[in-house]
């Protein structure tokens, strides 16, 4: 018979100890958000930041730190506390978890980039309800282990960062002409005619971008195709 | 005076809308447009808490948080800051206004919690309100009825924008859209297009 107190301590943090940590179900948590389940293009979450902050490539890299670091930390907050939170004052207890989280992240950029956090201004505040978190702390991490929580926050992080990149990515090419700052549309082609599409730069296209995206990728995965 | 209250109102629906210019609210606004009626009531709910809460953290900041707020507790406490702070408190304030409204309401109007009650939790984590505050802690109002109309205009945008979407989107169920973008993508090129539209407001001098 097995004896519950025989498990090291240590195993109480990662989950069952007869399962590897990098076994097929946690990969399937890491890879899952990056397409089949994208947290913004299949799971509608996420999406405020996502095109307000898309316009140069450098916020949007940095929005996705936050959000990674966000995630990870208060996914595993709420997955050590899953037994204790009580169920009916949750939300305030996740709001706690994820917005001194923020403030953290907020106080770094201020000291640490402070030109870039300008620049993203309420959008890091904004985390807070970032419906992403709150999403995957109330379907995950409130129901599973803390390695699991970890992985699900840092798969989803990542999905989302994917979607934000690509969409700052094109926004920055086509609007300016630049990637990061730095000027990769060769002058030449600029003296034969070519002129920078100013639309991109205007928050309208961050939406049909994201609009296009979804189309592009649900031609390819025809799973994800709505009935209506 | 009426004036400038009545341009700050025009200029937070049309001009700052909420979901068209900031993209804030857009988990909520996509997720719940698919009936109208539906839309509208998370849009009056929207515009119940904003009022509520933008003038209250309104206070709280000007009062407790901001730079040398504290002064009227006295001269020793001049020197503090607590900005850091109003991300916390904000919040706080939103999930306890929320979870208050929603009781009041029930108590009050079982009729109005009907239509409304189950929008209310979902409130909380809709940025459009935090968003509301945030923008009132960086546009630095006079006063706390500046505070009122701005809350209650980003309501307003946000209402508007909800219901135009939601009967966009009941229309279209008819229409033949190509299969992959069925849903959530061809809602998101609506919306752009309608942000594209509510641009040309921007022109407008107030």
């Amino acid at each position: 018979m097995k004896k519950e107190n025989n498990k090291k301590p240590i195993f109480l943090f990662i989950g069952r100890n007869d399962e590897p940590i990098f076994s097929k179900k946690n990969r399937k948590l890491l890879s899952d958000p990056l397409d089949d389940n994208n947290p913004i293009t299949v799971q509608v979450l996420g999406i405020c930041s996502a095109l307000a902050i898309t316009v140069q490539l450098k916020p949007a890299i940095v929005m996705t730190m936050s959000v990674i670091f966000v995630m990870a930390a208060s996914n595993v907050i709420i997955s050590i506390l899953r037994n204790l939170i009580p169920n009916r004052i949750r939300i305030i207890v996740f709001l706690v978890v994820i917005s001194s989280l923020v403030a953290l992240v907020d106080q770094f950029l201020k000291a640490y980039a402070y030109d870039v956090s300008k620049e993203l201004s309420i959008f890091i505040g904004l985390i807070v309800t970032n419906c992403i978190v709150m999403g995957r702390l109330e379907a995950f991490a409130l129901g599973n282990g803390v390695w699991k929580s970890f992985l699900d926050g840092i798969g989803n992080a990542i999905g989302y960062g994917i979607i934000l990149i690509i969409v700052a990515f094109f926004r920055e090419l086509l609007g300016s002409g630049n990637l990061m700052g730095y000027q990769v549309i060769p002058d030449f082609i600029y003296e034969m005619g070519y002129e920078n599409n100013g639309l991109m730069l205007l928050s309208p296209m961050a939406l049909i971008t994201v609009g296009l995206i979804i189309w592009v990728q649900r031609s390819r995965n025809t799973n994800l195709i709505e009935d209506n | 005076m009426l004036e400038q209250y009545l341009n700050l109102f025009v200029k937070s629906i049309f001009i700052e809308n909420m979901v068209f210019a900031y993209f804030l609210g857009m988990c909520s606004y996509l997720a719940i447009s698919k009936t109208l009626k539906n839309g509208v009531g998370m849009g009056f709910a929207v515009i119940f808490v904003l009022t509520i809460t933008v003038p209250l953290n309104y206070l709280i900041f000007e009062y407790l948080l901001s730079d040398g707020a504290l002064k009227w507790i006295g001269p020793e406490y001049a020197e503090l800051d607590l900005s850091f702070l109003s991300l916390i408190m904000f919040i706080a304030v939103i999930a306890s206004m929320v979870q208050l409204v929603e009781m009041i309401v029930e108590k009050f109007s079982p009729a109005l919690y009907g239509s409304l009650g189950i929008f209310l939790p979902l409130i909380a984590v809709n940025c459009a309100i935090l968003g509301g505050s945030l923008f009132m802690q960086i546009k630095d109002f006079s006063g706390v009825s500046e505070a009122t109309v701005y809350g209650f205009g980003s309501g307003v945008g946000w209402f508007l924008a909800i219901v135009a979407i939601a009967a966009i989107r009941e229309k279209i169920a008819y229409s033949n859209v190509p299969a992959p973008l069925r849903g959530l993508g061809i809602t998101f090129i609506i919306t752009g297009l309608m942000a594209l539209g509510f641009m040309s407001f921007m022109g407008i001098k107030l």
